[in-house]
């Protein structure tokens, strides 16, 4: 069995050229859907944070709404929201399925778990920190740019990674609806016609792409983090 | 001369779920240019509740707080940032920001005022020089001693230009050789660009060393203020008192012994005083504590005698100290 399934590990030319595009479909796939989730929850995780119990600027009706309206699209599953928004997608891209299409339902599924990561990253910023700069006359936005993201930033950019990782695991999960990438690859040749060995490989590289993601990411935090005593 | 910071009948309670907290009862203050005035008291007093009143970091719930002739509570928010640019505030734990260098910390205070860059930057390094700290310029907050930040936290807030410097508790996360020297280097602030400091502290060893005059605050309520030198060698109130007794360190054995507390308001010393009185009556005294303490420069003595077990001859001592012009006070039951 085993012997078998290295056996067949040579990819053929055509498989080395589907598995390099699958690559391609879900790094695109993975890192749209990333910055747009970003595009979107970076501002609303920023919201909650000001408008919160102990922000800047409380407000509990904004609070109320940005919270129940997270709340509610994380509790959607995933493949239930991916068809949901089909249409959506449809009237946005033209089409329903494949990598590029798969990006709009990512990017609705993320935003609101971003929002929430963000809002926990810049709630770690010390309160103290926060009223120096109201004490020197600092404005809300100030405090915003200059204070809370600029000090929560290593932990901005570590939740930024598993949030890339998380995406990247439902981008695999997109697959089984047509979605493209690597895991659409897994279940269509690995799964549905039973090639064990195009499954391990997309697997195999699924793991490797989380890995340097993580690494990459961890890097960078690491890189831009100033409370280390060198 | 109007006082710099004018507070009246200032009230502020906190809403709590269960109880309310009235931290700050009917306080009325004047603080005028130039003074560097302590305001102690034991934790939970209601101290840093009432400087952060002062630049309206926390709201009042009632009464009135005038800073540079500005009603800060007639302010709209705009207009309460700009006046916050004139009152600095240095806190226990600095609050320096940890992402940023040294001299981009100093920078803040005039970055978000808008300045360009390279004069802010240029500006930085004479702040930083002035707290001696110009070699740590690149250096991150995480690099420094506890004393050294807090002399960039005074560099970041000199860097505002303020013409009032709140304290609160600053030198208390400090050990005592590093507070010694935060409160020279505020004292040198205050003398050479006339600022006013309002020092929060619950040690009145801070007090002595630095502050012209001091308000005393008890459970909310401002129980006795005036001239450290006025409370230092007459003091009225119990936590007056209390305070300024801390120091004795055999207070337990002072409790009822016939014990009076006298201190020097000249800057002469003890020793013909209490030589001649032990002379003069034929009867020997106890010295149970004596020290001198600088007080804004000047020297004053305090003394702890134990008195003669004779009631009559106690009480002709007392006169007799009196007499020198010394302040004498019996220690009670308020030494605890
Ligand atoms: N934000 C707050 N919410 C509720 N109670 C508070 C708050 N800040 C202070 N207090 C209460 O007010 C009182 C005075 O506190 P504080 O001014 O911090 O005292 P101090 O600085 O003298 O130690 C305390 O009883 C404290 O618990
Ligand atoms: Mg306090």
């Amino acid at each position: 069995m085993l012997a078998d399934l290295l056996s067949n590990y040579m990819l053929t030319g055509k498989e080395i050229k589907m598995v390099l595009d699958g690559i391609r479909g879900t790094l695109w796939m993975t890192l749209a859907s990333a910055f747009f989730g970003y595009i979107l929850g970076l501002p609303m995780g920023i919201l909650l944070t000001v408008t919160g119990q102990d922000g800047i600027k409380p407000n509990a009706f904004l609070y109320k709404i940005f919270d129940v309206l997270s709340n509610i699209f994380r509790s959607i599953p995933f493949l239930i929201l991916l068809i949901l928004v089909q249409p959506f997608t449809r009237f946005l891209l033209g089409k329903s399925y494949g990598a590029t299409a798969t990006i709009v339902p990512l990017t609705i599924a993320a935003a609101p778990y971003i929002a929430r990561m963000v809002e926990s990253s810049l709630k770690e910023v010390d309160h103290g920190v926060i009223e120096a700069a109201q004490s020197m006359g600092a404005n809300h936005i100030q405090i915003v740019w200059k204070v809370l993201l600029m000090e929560a930033r290593t932990s901005l950019i570590v939740n930024a990674t598993i949030a890339t990782n998380t995406i990247l695991g439902y981008s695999a999960m997109a697959g089984a609806c047509g979605g493209g990438g690597l895991g659409d690859i897994a279940i269509r040749y690995g799964y549905q016609r039973w090639q064990p060995h195009i499954l391990l490989v997309t697997v195999i590289l699924l793991i490797i792409l989380a890995q340097m993601i993580q690494m990459i990411g961890m890097f960078i935090a690491r890189m831009v983090d100033r409370r280390r005593v060198k | 001369m109007e006082p710099i910071i004018k507070i009246e009948h200032l009230n502020k309670e906190f809403k709590m779920k269960d109880t309310d907290v009235h931290a700050l009862q009917d306080v009325s203050l004047d603080i005028y240019k130039g003074d560097i005035y302590g305001i102690i008291g034991m934790s939970g007093a209601g101290k840093s509740t009432l400087v952060r009143c002062l630049n309206f970091l926390e709201r009042p719930t009632g009464g009135k707080v005038t800073v540079n002739g500005k009603d800060l509570s007639a302010l709209s928010e705009t207009d309460l940032r700009k006046a916050r640019k004139d009152i600095g505030m240095i806190f226990q734990h600095f609050n320096l920001l940890m992402q940023r260098s040294v001299i981009d910390n100093v920078c803040f205070p005039m970055e978000i005022a808008g300045m360009n860059r390279r004069e802010a930057r240029k500006k930085a390094m004479e702040y930083l020089k002035i707290v001696d700290l110009e070699e740590k310029a690149k250096a991150y907050p995480a690099q420094l001693s506890g004393g050294q930040k807090q002399r960039v936290a005074i560099a970041r807030v000199l860097a505002s230009d303020p013409k009032i410097l709140l304290c609160d508790e600053a030198t208390s996360a400090l050990d005592p050789q590093t507070t010694k020297s935060i409160l020279q280097l505020l004292k040198q602030i205050n003398r050479e660009f006339g600022i006013t400091i309002v020092v929060i502290t619950h040690e009145m060893a801070v007090v002595q060393e630095i502050c012209s005059h001091v308000a005393i605050i008890d459970q909310g309520n401002l129980v006795e203020h005036g001239t450290v030198e006025e409370i230092f060698l007459a003091p009225k109130s119990r936590e007056a008192k209390r305070l300024i007794y801390q120091g004795y360190e055999k207070v337990a054995e002072m409790k009822g012994k016939r014990c009076v507390r006298i201190a020097f308001s000249e800057n002469s010393s003890f020793e013909p005083v209490i030589g001649n009185m032990v002379l003069a009556f034929k009867a020997p005294v106890n010295i149970l504590y004596a020290n001198t303490r600088d007080l804004d420069g000047v020297a004053k003595g305090e003394m702890v005698l134990q008195l003669p077990e004779d009631e009559e001859l106690a009480k002709k001592m007392v006169a007799f100290l009196k007499n020198e012009r010394l302040a004498v006070e019996e220690l009670e039951s308020y030494v605890s």
